[in-house]
């Protein structure tokens, strides 16, 4: 591989994050899945970092799940996104950080939408005053929290007290960064590093000493989607996505996967026991699994916090092996403990 | 009468108009960017349909010119037309005057890297059809190591609304089927694809050298295009592409992949056409006056064009191109007193 090559492409694709006074929007589903990783983002950018970081109880789902499973209509969609804008004017801020990547998307491509057809963004202002009497202005940058990490990828790497390496070797853990579909594939110009080769994980891997892995299927969708996995019958083809990316990758040895999205993890960390119950295969070291984690979890592990109050109990797959791996210190007797 | 002109870009098309110029006894000046005379001609090996040499066919069309004035690492800096005169200055701090001049500055070749989906200069052996080329004559590429499996990507650039480039490059589909027998040729063990969209074999010889690739070459021709390139563990490249005619997706293991790279319009014509005062059309190459009757001629008095300015062509139609064009300035000067 030609590294420079993709230096070249991410240098193309660069978008510009402010590093402090956002207002925080949260996911629908992440707390379920990965308790901890919004509670953990805002513990390192407010108290650790010191930043202004906002989020109000009074905002919603982004209407994302519904618009994608054709539940609601587009309209409705942008008209939930103007609320949570005018919310974010009435709190005082121009930045909008979204912890979701199908939020994000959502957000983009309301934003898009409505820098190429203003006549839709007049209506929607009719429709959000009429139901709430609400106004709102447009975020001056929208960016996805794991924009907001990767900017402050340095500091927190100046700030770690682990590293993304074997602590018995000196070697670089072997990292697979899976990014979420609706982060640059539909804009390739409004993410970090574009479509093609994003850079958004791969920088946080580099700054806190991994090694990326680029496998054949890095690039394919976990299988999460909607109307596949929302309809049960479906869910077969959702497996077979990440039976896919587990193939492509399990050549090349990875040590853990580092995702961006709510339902990325949530599938390839599930689906591991699916498949070994299903077909008696495993991956990873020792047929152990390869553990997953949001970047937020691995935000928290490089800056020291204690594995269990990051919810890593919570992982289908076991993330020990890869605390031991990593030299981190913690009671396995606390896993349980509330 | 003023019986000197000016051709801009030393390329096939260009030295076929010097030579044709002087022979009706008028003086020409070449001014060639680069450092040779030539232009893309002389990174070629063999052309089609025939495998003629592309070094011998240069080298006849540099026979004639000889003896003419060239200006190589030299471009147009300004020029200024008055009455039926150009004065040209040249970045060498020459000054030409001269009655008339033929933009022959050609094309480029679609940079390959756009496409990131391809991963030209990320994955070792994704290469273009211009590298394949130089191997061709070189003998030497350290991408390619006696590879198995081939497949060739029609239209990198081409037919492209994503890459600004609606425009058809006529020549590729031609390349890439001669190419592949050429690759055929030197590792006859290798299994040999081509992704393309349409095969454009509108020459006369084409169809023929098509129908060898299939029947004695063995070449497989796939239609459909190739969504994204990646590489394995041992370096080979995972193809996905979509055979259209069966309708299903496909994945194939390449131990190289040839992109073939299209013509887009020369990175100075915006520059040139602003000194010229002259047209471009949407798709960044020259306009001329009318485009079946008087194609060789701009639309400014004393302006012509031959080869690839205009567009897309083949070698022949460039050659054949500059003799019309270096006709109508002879008409059009034989007017002048």
């Amino acid at each position: 591989m030609i590294f420079n090559g993709k230096q070249r492409i991410w240098s193309e694709y660069q978008k510009e994050i402010p590093d402090d006074h956002y207002f925080y929007v949260r996911s629908c589903i992440r707390q379920n899945f990965f308790p901890a990783s919004e509670k953990t983002f805002l513990d390192i950018v407010q108290n650790r970092l010191g930043l202004d970081f906002f989020e109000t109880e009074h905002h919603t789902t982004c209407g994302g799940i519904a618009y994608h499973s054709d539940s609601i209509p587009q309209e409705t969609l942008m008209t939930i996104v103007a609320r949570q804008f005018a919310l974010m004017t009435d709190a005082g801020y121009k930045n909008y950080v979204a912890s979701c990547i199908t939020s994000f998307g959502i957000y983009t491509e309301t934003l898009e939408t409505w820098r190429h057809y203003p006549e839709l963004e007049t209506k929607v202002r009719e429709s959000l005053w009429k139901a709430t009497k609400r106004e709102f202005n447009k975020p001056e940058y929208l960016a996805h929290a794991s924009d907001v990490i990767y900017k402050l990828r340095d500091r927190i790497a100046t700030a770690s007290v682990n590293r993304l390496v074997n602590k018995k070797t000196g070697e670089p853990l072997k990292v697979v960064e899976h990014i979420g579909c609706h982060y640059s594939k539909m804009f390739p110009s409004k993410g970090v590093g574009g479509a093609e080769y994003p850079y958004v994980l791969t920088g946080m891997i580099e700054a806190w000493g991994g090694e990326i892995i680029d496998y054949p299927e890095r690039r394919h969708c976990c299988g999460f989607g909607f109307r596949q996995y929302l309809v049960k019958a479906n869910r077969g083809y959702s497996l077979s996505n990440t039976h896919k990316k587990f193939e492509s990758m399990k050549p090349f040895k990875p040590d853990m996967i580092i995702t961006n999205c709510p339902g990325c993890p949530y599938f390839l960390d599930r689906w591991q026991y699916v498949i070994s119950e299903m077909e008696g295969k495993t991956y990873g070291e020792n047929s152990q699994g390869i553990p997953v984690f949001t970047y937020e979890e691995v935000a928290g592990l490089v800056l020291g916090y204690d594995p269990w109050d990051l919810g890593l109990q919570i992982h289908q797959t076991g993330v020990e092996p890869l605390l031991d791996k990593m030299g981190i210190i913690y009671n396995k007797a606390d896993k349980y403990k509330l | 009468m003023n019986k000197q002109v000016l051709v801009i870009g030393g390329g096939p098309a260009g030295l076929e108009a010097a030579g044709q110029l002087e022979n009706l006894g008028y003086k020409a000046y070449i001014v060639e960017k680069s450092d040779k005379l030539g232009g893309h001609l002389l990174k070629w090996d063999r052309l089609f349909p025939e495998s003629i040499s592309a070094a011998e066919t240069l080298q006849k069309l540099l026979e004639p010119v000889g003896h003419i004035t060239t200006f190589l690492d030299c471009t147009v800096v300004s020029v200024s037309k008055t009455g039926e005169h150009f004065s040209v200055q040249l970045s060498n701090d020459a000054t030409l005057n001269v009655s008339a001049i033929i933009v022959s500055a050609g094309f480029s070749l679609f940079p390959a890297e756009k496409k990131e989906e391809y991963g030209y200069n990320i994955y070792n052996r994704v290469i273009t059809s211009a590298d394949l080329e130089d191997f061709f004559k070189t003998g030497s590429d350290s991408r390619i190591q006696n590879p198995k499996s081939v497949g060739f990507v029609h239209c990198v650039g081409s037919r492209d609304e994503k890459a600004c480039n609606r425009q058809c490059s006529k020549v590729c589909c031609i390349t890439a089927v001669k190419q592949a027998c050429e690759i055929k040729e030197q590792y006859p063990d290798a299994d040999i694809y081509c992704f393309y969209m349409d095969l454009r074999m509108y020459g006369r010889g084409y169809e023929d050298l098509y129908l060898e690739a299939q029947s004695k070459y063995g070449i497989r021709f796939i239609r459909g295009r190739v969504s994204e390139v990646a590489e394995d563990e041992t370096g080979k490249l995972v193809i996905k592409a979509e055979d259209t005619l069966s309708s299903k997706p496909l994945k194939i293991t390449l131990d190289l992949l040839v992109l073939m790279v299209g013509m887009i319009k020369n990175a100075d014509n915006e520059n040139l056409s602003s000194l010229l005062n002259t047209r471009l059309g949407d798709d960044g190459f020259f306009q001329s006056a009318s485009p079946i009757l008087r194609s060789t001629e701009g639309e400014i008095a004393g302006i012509f064009f031959a080869g690839a300015s205009t567009g897309p062509k083949t070698l022949p139609e460039s050659i054949n191109e500059a003799k019309a064009s270096a006709l109508a300035i002879h008409g059009y000067l034989s007017k002048q007193k």
